[in-house]
């Protein structure tokens, strides 16, 4: 009787990458905060160089995706645009994670009254698409890098706040959580020590889509004209100054665009991922 | 050792010994339905000393459980309340406790076992970990401290190689590896009271064996009441020292274990017997219970078993009192026939 019986379950890990999506995404996100981390060293002109004599420069060896009506090399400030686009993506996703998921459990949690107060608050903010709701608070808060993170997070929180909520929900009514309580454990210990380890899994995958969305809503507001302010390279602002140029000058919004496109591609690759690899049942 | 000695040597281990770990007094348990509230226990008493097992017997829905929530204070707000009698551990009302002090209690003082050890566990912690939690949190130990500790839990309930397995989780344990991890969990304070809820119905019969057997040893190690909550009258006849048979929220029976399995009196009891499977008798012998447990709502007034009861007779529409049989002081039964 005494032997010790383990049974290895194919790791997660084998899960995750049996369909390569997964890793497919990581390798392409990766690189690009690489790219945006050693833009200085690598960026092969100083974004914000204006040069006369080089304006609207189709791409060439020198200046492989051309240059802008000021002569700046768009190769740079795409390069440098990655850092924006990443660092305002990141933190607006982590502040919506963070804040969304402890309203989210603790509503779940307790349920009753101030779960009611909860979803009704929630519902009101989802029922302003993502977009206007950033563009309200950023026009509301002015223009800068912390508002733009600030206004991103608060369309992000309610969506963590719904499935954090719904998972604890379902958590709660685990065989565990009674023998937790049974054991005498402060409520802030088992909705945070023992439920939210159980949920992160569903609100890892929301987040990976949600850093998607960030860029998204950041790219857009800065294409509008409300990201962070010029000459400071953004994805969303170089598409900007190259479509009044669209038709003679088309290198302009298309490198940037490019580049949203692969981070979109690979943030939602991780995202589903991730899924398959946190769901049993996913098809293999 | 006679019950006498066993108690001199309970009073020189601990001066406070002499009073039961657990009393529970005239407990009534009220329940919610449809915004009425029914009584789901009715006026149960029983004490459980220390090295005792007092084993509560009866179906689902008569009200085993109830009680057990309600020693531990976990009723469920609002739906569930006890709206008379004291419940006592080790010395402290816990019908008047605070829900601080109730919650400081649970898990130092009382442990519980659950039916259900697949599940009763967290999947994401390592099982070292949640044995040492309580140590934690009640005792105040450090997380080394208490890691160590957790190990020897963990050899006391004799997991096999321990040491490795400490950092292991739920899922790479079988049912009754489990099963030990949590009455590991369930001691790890030294409590005074264990309350094991059908801690084997979830195991295979050689496992439950083990599992029971670990489960006195325990007993008799560290000094635990234990409250059993069975409907397995096999299991009852194996660790139990006491008896309480329940149905519809009462108290129907009351006594010592082997007089109870020699003298069963109360008609349910024997219907209770007559409906477990047995070697030594022919399948055609089993009888089942006819009917079902009436739903709360419904339970006739007078004892809660005339729908089913064989015996009965119109007296039956009051509620008879436990009594005493004459033949043995320590047998209590409800019911007017039997125990007029």
């Amino acid at each position: 009787m005494n032997t010790a019986v383990a049974i290895a379950a194919p790791s997660a890990w084998k899960r995750a990458t049996r369909s390569g999506g997964l890793v497919v995404g990581l390798a392409l996100a990766l690189t690009m905060v690489v790219i945006a981390i050693a833009a200085p060293w690598i960026a092969p002109f100083d974004p914000n160089e204006q040069n006369a004599l080089l304006k609207l420069e189709p791409p060439s060896a020198a200046h492989l995706f051309g240059t802008d009506e000021f002569g700046r090399d768009v190769l740079s400030r795409v390069i440098f645009g990655a850092r924006i686009s990443l660092f305002v993506g990141a933190f607006a996703t982590l502040a919506g994670v963070v804040i969304g998921t402890i309203i989210g459990v603790v509503s779940g949690y307790f349920g009753g009254l101030v779960d009611r107060l909860i979803t009704a608050a929630t519902d009101v903010l989802l029922s302003f698409p993502q977009l206007i709701m950033g563009l309200i608070l950023v026009a509301v808060l002015g223009a800068n890098l912390f508002n733009l993170i600030l206004a991103i997070a608060i369309t992000a929180v309610p969506a963590f706040i719904r499935v954090a909520r719904a998972s604890t929900f379902a958590m709660k009514e685990r065989d565990f959580v009674d023998a937790c309580r049974a054991l005498g454990f402060a409520n802030p210990r088992i909705m945070f020590l023992h439920v939210l380890p159980n949920i992160m899994d569903e609100v890892v995958v929301m987040a990976s889509l949600w850093f998607a969305a960030a860029i998204r809503t950041e790219s857009t507001l800065a294409f509008i004209g409300l990201g962070v302010p010029p000459p400071t390279a953004t994805w969303g602002g170089i598409i900007r100054d190259g479509f009044d140029n669209l038709l003679d000058a088309s290198w302009l919004s298309i490198f940037p665009s490019l580049a949203i496109l692969t981070i979109m591609i690979a943030l939602n690759l991780i995202g589903d991922g991730l899924r398959d690899a946190s769901d049993p049942r996913a098809p293999q | 050792m006679s019950a006498a000695a066993e108690a001199a040597t309970d009073a020189a281990l601990e001066p406070e010994s002499g009073e039961p770990a657990l009393v529970v007094d005239r407990l009534t348990t009220s329940i919610r339905i449809d915004r009425r509230w029914f009584d789901a226990v009715r006026d149960v008493s029983f004490e459980v000393h220390r090295r005792e097992t007092l084993a509560l017997v009866g179906e689902s829905g008569c009200g085993k459980s109830l009680t057990a929530l309600s020693v531990m204070g976990l009723l469920p707000a609002g739906v569930g309340r006890v709206s008379s009698g004291r419940i006592t551990v080790d010395g402290v009302d816990m019908t008047a406790a605070s829900e601080a002090k109730a919650q400081a209690m649970r898990g130092d003082r009382i442990g519980m076992i659950f039916q259900e050890p697949m599940t009763s566990l967290n999947p994401v912690l390592p099982v070292g970990f949640q044995i040492a939690e309580s140590l934690v949190e009640h005792r105040g130990l450090s997380r080394r401290q208490a890691r160590r500790r957790a190990l020897e839990l963990m050899e006391l309930v004799r997991i096999p190689a321990a040491a490795q397995r400490l950092d292991a989780y739920a899922h790479q344990f079988s049912g009754g590896m489990r099963q030990r991890v949590m009455i590991a969990i369930a001691l790890a304070c030294a409590p005074k009271v264990l309350i094991a809820d059908e801690p084997t119905t979830a195991l295979d019969v050689t496992i439950q064996a083990q599992v029971l057997a670990l489960l006195a040893d325990l007993q008799r190690k560290e000094g635990l009441a234990v409250l059993l909550i069975t409907h397995n009258l096999g299991v009852v006849a194996s660790v139990a020292d006491r008896v309480i048979v329940m149905y519809g929220g009462d108290v129907v029976e009351s006594a010592p274990v082997k007089e109870f399995f020699s003298r069963p009196t109360h008609p349910y009891s024997e219907a209770l017997l007559a409906a477990m499977p047995r070697v030594d008798r022919s399948a055609a012998a089993l009888m089942p219970i006819p009917g079902q447990v009436p739903t709360l709502p419904d339970l006739p007034p007078g004892c809660r078993f005339q729908s089913r009861c064989p015996l009965r007779i119109e007296r039956c529409a009051e509620l008879p009192p436990l009594i005493a049989l004459a033949a043995a002081p320590a047998h209590g039964v409800r019911c007017w026939v039997r125990a007029p």
